[in-house]
């Protein structure tokens, strides 16, 4: 697979405050990579060294193939952004900041009226796209943002909170969106706070606390490996003894919960295994059985929790 | 295509530049401003010196009129830009600094020569003739360029916030006009008034236009030409090299 991004070592200091310290990771093509970390992590300072709007004091940065400080147009031309804080010009018309964004990333004329039309169809502006942003709800500006972004047909775009305080059905429709650019190719760098949304878009997530990276991986892995044991929930459609499940293979502990049994485990596949053969050989179905693993929340609150002395 | 080239990082630069005219200078305030605050100055010295001629006048109302509309809204757009995030739009984008800079000083230099035109007509319809049009033509457009770079220098600061920077504007602007030969002929100045006024573009500026209109200079021409055409690129070269260093300060 091909790197889209490589950050190596990107440092940024803040004062006496290292806001972010030695962060390296890689974005593969076609991915979707959550950014996660709590309020003053280093998230946007991050997507910002990343994105050229601010340099780095150490480490680099190579997107599209281009170092972000030594060849900022060529790396800044392939990806689209979709910051924080809704940027559009607000004395401007929705139409006339689309056809900025095509200048400034040097679209034909008649490519940028083809693709405003397009984008402003998608987002559901067309009807007002001749209206000041001024007038603009915050989903409707946010659905600008995310249309100017893309105007040029970007490889990779980073996105910022882009559902931030947004009502249900603009989230929904950015979340769509997301998913249909991905399926079609586009690679995307989302930051959130949004555990859910990251969790049912992401394809792997690092999470960053104090400027550092503690974790990087896909949230299914990320889930359980914050926890050494794992825990399964099984039934059966008739009473087993306790001690019998206590003494197969894979089990280090068992707990009744109900009509249920919840069975402690070092290696939740040859448990799983065990649990199977043992139904077999005692004639005794499994009624349900299921693998509890944290939340990406619990996961998240787990890894950027400090740790105390 | 090549993004980073230089045909179009300008053909980019003119993008913000039609920005730029949208958003700031086609705004009635903006407009009145550029003619009215030169013409009371004007209005304010005519009445109080009788004894000048309008022809000295009427050149010092063009060169202040050039001067004063060519650097009334580009300090204040970066500031503005980044406190409304619009500038961080701007740097996540395929432009350089240079470009974005290049872009709001064209808008400058077009504003200042468009309301100067008018003013130039004011002074034909007074009674002025024109003895020198290609002289004054390349004067306005030199000094466009010089004032509007002066104007992007004013916005170096990395404030975002527009009244510091049109505070410090104020400050030098005033004390400009007033050393330059616009209401005391650089004849009539005091030795160290003269060494002030060499230091300051306007004063070539109003040299040329008053040798445009009366035939009259106190620089010979090729000089003032000069003078300001050095001025115009040191001050541009400047203004790109230092707002390349402050831009990620504003974010």
């Amino acid at each position: 697979m091909t790197s889209v991004i490589q950050a190596l070592n990107l440092t940024k200091v803040f004062g006496s405050s290292t806001a972010v310290d030695h962060v390296s990771f890689d974005v593969q093509k076609g991915e979707i990579f959550g950014f996660l970390g709590p309020n003053g992590a280093g998230k946007t300072t991050t997507t910002r060294m990343l994105t050229g709007v601010i340099p780095p004091d150490a480490g680099t940065a190579t997107i599209l193939g281009h170092d972000i400080r030594s060849e900022p147009v060529l790396a800044k031309q392939g990806f689209g952004v979709v910051p924080e804080t809704s940027n559009a010009y607000t004395d401007l018309t929705a139409w006339q900041n689309l056809m900025l964004m095509g200048e400034l990333y040097g679209l034909e004329h008649a490519r940028a009226e083809r693709r405003s039309n397009d984008l402003l169809g998608m987002v559901g502006l067309l009807e007002r796209k001749d209206q000041k942003v001024q007038a603009y709800s915050k989903g409707m500006k946010q659905r600008l943002i995310l249309s100017m972004a893309l105007i040029h047909e970007p490889e990779l775009l980073f996105l910022d909170e882009p559902t931030s305080g947004l009502d249900v059905q603009s989230t929904q429709m950015i979340l769509s969106l997301l998913r249909d650019l991905n399926e079609q190719g586009t690679t995307i760098f989302l930051t959130t706070h949004n555990m859910e949304e990251a969790n049912r878009l992401c394809h792997r997530v690092g999470i960053i606390r104090s400027g550092m990276l503690v974790a990087i991986d896909a949230p299914e892995k990320l889930k359980t490996a914050i926890d050494r044991v794992h825990r399964i929930e099984v039934s059966f459609d008739r009473e087993v003894s306790g001690d019998l499940l206590a003494g197969i293979a894979g089990v280090s502990g068992v707990n009744r919960t109900g009509d249920k049994w919840q069975i402690i485990a070092e290696n939740q596949d040859t448990a799983i295994r065990s649990l199977v053969a043992f139904g077999k050989q005692n004639g005794a179905v499994i009624v349900s059985l299921n693998t509890l693993v944290p939340s990406l929340d619990e996961a998240f609150l787990r890894l950027t929790q400090e740790e105390k002395p | 295509m090549n993004p980073a080239g230089y045909p179009e990082q300008v053909r980019r630069a003119w993008a913000i530049a039609k920005k730029d005219i949208r958003i700031y200078y086609f705004k009635g305030p903006v407009l009145i401003f550029g003619v009215f605050m030169p013409v009371f100055l004007f209005l304010a010295f005519f009445m109080g010196s009788r004894q000048l001629p309008l022809s000295f006048l009427i050149s010092g109302l063009i060169g202040m009129t050039l001067f004063f509309t060519a650097t009334a809204v580009s300090p204040a757009i970066f500031p503005w830009e980044g406190s409304a995030k619009t500038l961080e739009r701007l740097a996540s984008c395929p432009i350089t600094v240079e470009a974005i800079v290049m872009g709001d000083m064209i808008a400058s230099i077009l504003f200042g020569i468009g309301i100067t035109v008018i003013t130039v007509i004011i002074g034909l319809a007074l009674g002025l003739s024109l003895l020198h049009g290609s002289t004054l033509l390349s004067a306005i457009i030199l000094a466009a360029c010089c004032f509007s770079a002066i104007g992007m220098l004013l916005a170096v600061p990395p404030t975002n916030v527009p009244s510091n920077i049109m505070m410090l504007s104020s400050l030098i602007k005033f004390p400009l006009i007033f050393i330059s030969g616009i209401f005391i002929p650089l004849e009539q100045m005091p030795a160290w008034g003269l060494v002030l006024s060499i230091c300051s573009p306007l004063t070539y500026f109003t040299d040329l236009v008053r040798y445009a209109f009366t035939d009259v200079h106190y620089f010979p021409v090729m000089i003032d030409i000069a003078a300001l055409a050095v001025f115009a690129v040191v001050f541009t070269a400047g203004t790109m090299c230092l707002h390349k260093m402050t831009m990620p300060q504003r974010m």
